[in-house]
């Protein structure tokens, strides 16, 4: 076999390998700074940005799950508020009207019992009046029947006969 | 995990054992007959496997010369035509001699690389043989090549000495290529974020790559060193892109066999090496120097801990290297074929097999660059990785329990 050719083959050439490990260094700095940290980074923005986009979409959706069923609490919490304001409001109603009622039941009490009084009072002054002009008119009344009883001789004596008749019955 | 890594070995060695065996058939069968007609030159260099670009019209072809043509590194990109008709880019050739640095066109050899023609500088005489670059004799040999050569049996030996040869290669251009698009292709999807925002789908380059960015990253990086992965993801997505673009290229028929080449996949399996150490934890180094065994078998175990240190990144670089080189030997050797039974009838069986293969080798560049980022992450993981030994400790202090 041509040993001269084979030894050419797998015998490295000092020019070769000088112009490699130079062209390798740029390319190794040169692609590093300009090519590959913008490419990885720009990659990595944009998985971090779609893992982003994932979490927050999924987190939207479980916000919005939270936000229907906060509402519908909420909903129901008006409800049972509102049920709440209607009952104390009847409730207000019917403990305004009965208090009304008792008042107004304790003032036409009062009104009466003191109109009742007032009355006995006028009756009782009207009964004294009443004694009082009685009593003048029975003494006028007997002091003219004692005068005519009394205007004669005759009857002075009948009457004292009558007196006399009935203190002996006695 | 240790298991496949093995399978992987055993595969690249094969693979690269049956190609060879190939190769040597070849060219014991049709490479080193001397036929009439040739020259005197062109029967040394045949006689002595030594590929010659100027055979005669009609000679045998050796489809070893023409394989080993397209797997290494010239000084000039070949594109087709032979000899002195030949097209080809002329490329920098910068020799550092021994008063200083030269450089010159490729092309100041004129198409020669048998040792034929000698370009001097500044009184330094360089000749180019099998495209490596050699100081030139004062006189030429018997054939008119400026080198001496000793053709022991079939073994060639080039006797001279050698500059430092920093020169732009084929590789070299083809690499500087592969790190522009690399450049181009990245810094402009990097734009792309920039531009339309990060919350937009990926458009076109965009979405080829980002998939792929992130499969480096996810299940590479992630996946086998695990916490703490991120500062390791720009090394291994350069390696992993430049190994991919030059194993794409290299498939192109004019393209250059970088990924294929072993000063190559030396500086990568090198930086790995360099990498997995540095960032060696405590376990790591206990694992090597304290391992979990027998202190009697320490002996043994160390210098195999040691070994494996090295192992490790030689058997990344080699399995590149092999793969590459090898698909690219099957696909010109079923090509060669043709021209070595002189009969176009043998394309209906070579053109359908190296189509196979070539589609084979679309697969093998996306794998080939997967496995090296692949291991070199696994190595950093082993390295880096800490929840190991914890579970040794829980094992043997379960088992002290139930003793007790």
């Amino acid at each position: 076999m041509n040993v001269f050719i084979l030894a050419s083959l797998i015998e490295p050439s000092v020019g070769l390998i000088f112009w490699t490990t130079i062209t390798f260094i740029i390319l190794l700095v040169l692609l590093g700074k300009f090519a590959w940290k913008p490419i990885l980074s720009a990659i990595k923005t944009r998985e971090q940005g779609i893992e982003e986009a994932l979490s927050s979409a999924e987190k939207a959706l479980n916000d919005m799950r939270e936000l229907r069923s906060n509402n519908e609490k909420i909903l129901a919490d008006a409800r049972s508020e509102r049920d709440n304001l209607l009952k104390e409001a009847r409730d207000t109603k019917e403990a305004i009207i009965a208090e009304a009622k008792a008042k107004s039941q304790a003032e036409a009490d009062r009104i009466m019992s003191s109109a009742r009084e007032q009355i006995t009072n006028e009756k009782n002054a009207a009964l004294v009046e009443l004694k009082n002009q009685v009593a003048t008119l029975s003494i006028e009344i007997a002091e003219k029947i004692l005068r005519s009883e009394l205007s004669s001789d005759d009857k002075q004596k009948a009457l004292v006969t009558n007196l006399m008749k009935d203190v002996t019955l006695n | 995990m240790t298991s496949k890594i093995n399978t992987f070995k055993k595969f690249a060695n094969i693979h690269f054992v049956v190609v060879t065996l190939l190769m040597l058939s070849f060219n014991n069968l049709f490479g080193s007959e001397p036929q009439e007609g040739q020259t005197e030159a062109e029967v040394h260099s045949a006689a002595s496997s030594v590929p010659h670009e100027s055979h005669a019209e009609g000679g045998p072809v050796d489809i070893t010369a023409v394989a080993f043509e397209h797997i290494l590194d010239s000084h000039s990109w070949h594109f087709w035509g032979e000899g002195h008709d030949a097209v080809s880019l002329p490329l920098p050739v910068i020799l550092k001699g021994k008063n200083g640095i030269y450089t010159f066109m490729s092309s100041e050899f004129h198409h020669d690389n048998q040792g034929f023609v000698v370009v001097e500088k500044n009184g330094e005489r360089f000749v180019n043989f099998e495209e490596k670059i050699y100081f030139a004799n004062e006189t030429p040999n018997e054939y008119g090549q400026y080198v001496s050569l000793t053709a022991a049996d079939k073994e060639v030996a080039v006797l001279n000495e050698t500059p430092l040869d920093f020169s732009i290669t084929k590789n070299v251009t083809q690499m500087f290529i592969s790190m522009f698009v690399l450049f181009w292709l990245f810094i402009s999807i990097a734009n792309a974020y920039k531009t339309t925002g990060v919350t937009s789908a990926p458009k076109g380059k965009q979405s080829f790559f980002e998939p792929l960015i992130i499969f480096v990253r996810d299940d590479i990086a992630k996946g086998n060193i695990g916490h703490g992965s991120e500062k390791f993801v720009p090394y291994l997505l350069t390696v992993f892109f430049l190994i991919l673009v030059n194993n794409v290229f290299g498939l192109i028929p004019i393209g250059a066999n970088l990924t294929g080449n072993i000063a190559f996949t030396l500086v990568l399996s090198t930086a790995t090496l360099i990498i997995t150490n540095l960032n060696g934890n405590k376990n790591y180094w206990s694992h090597i120097f304290l391992p979990h065994a027998p202190k009697a078998i320490w002996p043994i175990l160390i210098p195999i801990e040691i070994a494996g240190i090295f192992i490790k990144p030689i058997a990344l670089m080699i399995r590149l290297f092999a793969n590459m080189t090898a698909g690219h030997i099957i696909v010109i050797s079923l090509i060669g074929l043709i021209f070595v039974f002189k009969s176009a009838m043998i394309g209906f069986v070579s053109v359908p097999f190296a189509l196979f293969i070539d589609i084979l080798e679309c697969l093998v560049a996306f794998l080939q660059a997967f496995i090296f980022t692949m291991l070199t992450a696994l190595f950093i993981g082993s390295a880096v990785a800490d929840h190991h030994e914890d579970s040794h400790q829980d094992e043997d202090h379960n088992l002290a329990k139930s003793h007790h």
